[in-house]
């Protein structure tokens, strides 16, 4: 029972993470209709950007924990924003009007680039940060085993709901918002009424990345280390996330992310922490098996 | 002179559409695009904006050579468009396919806009918090033009307005075009299939044969020649008596 409490902090956790990353996945397949397999790296390098600006502010001797947190949370989202949209204009513009397949195998590209360019300049190793947020609330002890709610638990759910419920307050309530559904729906129509198509891809695309530089600043804060690698199989869990929620939709994102999070918190305890990672990708061929449509996505096919 | 295409070639796809077609279109007329399915007449529609292209030829507006600029530049320009198959937003409610519309206009004009366009068609505001893709065909066809009226163009492209809607409909837009055109001095390009119609709303028109303007004179000329009357009237009078 108690175990289970802790797993379900934790899955939350987790889940919200995945939620935001997953936002970026769903966003960017609902305009242009591809998968941006570069999205998760662009998540591993808000991380890097996030230990550079920490080891920065060390430096300046910034000891106010909540100042130092706002400080590496502006500078990665700002970076990172402009990390998708170079990734956007570089590797996929150029391909609008191609076949489906070319900004997939474009995207798969950026992705290697971004890994091997984290590699190259700041090192192989695994890259720790001093704790920043230590401590949390001891909720209740069963038989010796503590279920505890750690500070950095609470912030990343807070974080993560403030920014969802700004999220959709964006995307339903304004102009913007409105730009960038009629562009999913239709985007010849959506020039014709005087809206730079192109520049609502390019926003869709930085606001990706500034969800997913959240996450990335969030997870780099909640476990301290972070690697070239991270972006990869939190990438793929993210579009997991995506897939079950229903590819396209924004609910259903936040829904997948927080499911995928509890899924694999709970598979650890209980069945294998080992295998975790196999219960995620059990998932996705599941559903796309079963229900590619994912849980509160539309199905493909449209009456006309 | 509002616009003015002068040898103006398009291709969609592999097919060669349009060859070298001029039309022009003076402020404050009504002008009749008609010709059969196929003869280009949406295309043309379409590559004012550049949708295709123009491959050769050159498309001005307002004294402007607009023929290379970006699309929705183009609808800067003033321009609006009632595409073919109206296109409106399904998965947005009515008031935000007229917000949509209202985009490049004066935020402190919606609300004007807005009444107007409730004025012109009461039953979109019936509609306004439904989903635009649960109102019947007629109404998507008042939606599609209240939303290209809302950025309060210069000059309004209506493409086929009538195509599958009930006759009480067709009735009501040609309605509106003409009150659009006497009461509010709106310059219109209007291409159809239902040319009877059209011709007598027009001030002028042109008729499109496999993608070359083949006759033009005013809508009382080509109402009465014989060429349009054999080709064109006398078969969509067959047509519509059919539908």
């Amino acid at each position: 029972m108690a175990l289970a409490l802790q797993q379900l902090i934790n899955g939350l956790t987790l889940g919200a993470v995945y939620g935001l990353i997953a936002i970026g996945y769903t966003m960017v397949y609902g305009i242009i209709g591809m998968i941006n397999f570069a999205h998760g790296d662009i998540y591993m390098v808000s991380a890097f950007i996030a230990v550079t600006v920490f080891t920065i502010l060390a430096t300046f001797g910034v000891s106010s924990v909540p100042l130092a947190l706002l400080l590496v949370l502006i500078v990665a989202v700002l970076f990172t924003s402009v990390y998708g949209w170079a990734v956007e204009r570089i590797a996929y513009r150029p391909l609008r009007g191609a076949t489906r397949l070319a900004p997939l195998i474009s995207a798969i590209g950026m992705s290697i680039f971004l890994q091997n360019m984290v590699q190259l300049t700041q090192g192989a190793r695994v890259k720790p940060i001093p704790p920043v947020l230590v401590g949390g609330i001891d909720l209740l002890t069963v038989d010796g085993f503590t279920v505890r709610l750690a500070y950095t638990q609470i912030l990343i759910v807070l974080v993560t709901v403030a920014l969802m419920s700004g999220f959709t307050y964006l995307i339903t309530k304004t102009s913007f918002g409105r730009q960038q559904r009629s562009c999913e729906q239709d985007r010849t129509m959506t020039a014709l009424l005087g809206i730079n198509v192109d520049r609502t891809i390019s926003l869709t695309f930085m606001l990706g990345a500034a969800l997913a530089a959240v996450a990335g600043v969030m997870v780099t804060v909640y476990y301290g280390v972070v690697d070239f690698y991270i972006g990869f199989v939190a990438g793929i869990k993210a579009f997991t996330a995506a897939v079950l929620g229903g590819i396209g939709s924004l609910p259903g994102a936040m829904l997948g992310g927080l499911l995928i999070g509890l899924i694999e918190a709970f598979w650890a305890a209980y069945l294998s922490a080992e295998y975790k990672d196999v219960a995620t990708f059990s998932i996705l061929i599941l559903v796309l098996m079963f229900r590619p449509s994912g849980l509160l996505g539309r199905p493909e096919v449209e009456k006309v | 002179m509002m616009l003015q295409l002068s040898g103006v070639h398009a291709h969609y796809g592999s097919i060669h559409a349009l060859h070298g077609v001029d039309v022009a279109v003076q402020v404050g007329e009504v002008v009749t695009l008609i010709g059969a399915n196929g003869a280009g007449k949406s295309t043309l529609m379409m590559s004012i904006f550049g949708q295709p292209r123009a491959s050769a030829g050159r498309i001005v507006f307002d004294g402007e050579d607009i023929t290379a600029l970006p699309t929705h530049e183009i609808a800067r320009r003033g321009i609006s468009l009632v595409p073919e198959g109206r296109r409106i937003f399904p998965r947005m409610t009515v008031i935000e396919n007229l917000q949509m519309g209202a985009v490049l206009g004066e935020e402190m004009n919606f609300a004007v806009d807005l009444k107007r366009m409730y004025a012109l068609f009461p039953i979109l505001e019936e509609r306004c918090t439904q989903s635009a893709g649960t109102l019947s065909g007629g109404e998507q066809q008042m939606l599609a033009i209240a939303r290209a009226l809302m950025s309060r163009p210069q000059l309004l492209l209506l493409d086929e307005p009538s195509l599958g809607l009930a006759p009480l409909y067709i009735k009501k837009i040609f309605q509106i075009v003409r009150e659009l055109n006497r009461e509010h001095g709106m310059t219109i390009l209007l291409v159809e299939q239902n040319a009877h119609h059209a011709l007598r709303v027009a001030h002028r028109a042109y008729v499109l044969q496999h993608g070359e303007i083949i006759l033009s004179g005013t809508g009382s000329e080509l109402l009465a020649s014989p060429e349009v009357r054999a080709a064109y009237l006398e078969a969509g009078q067959k047509t519509e008596t059919a539908a």
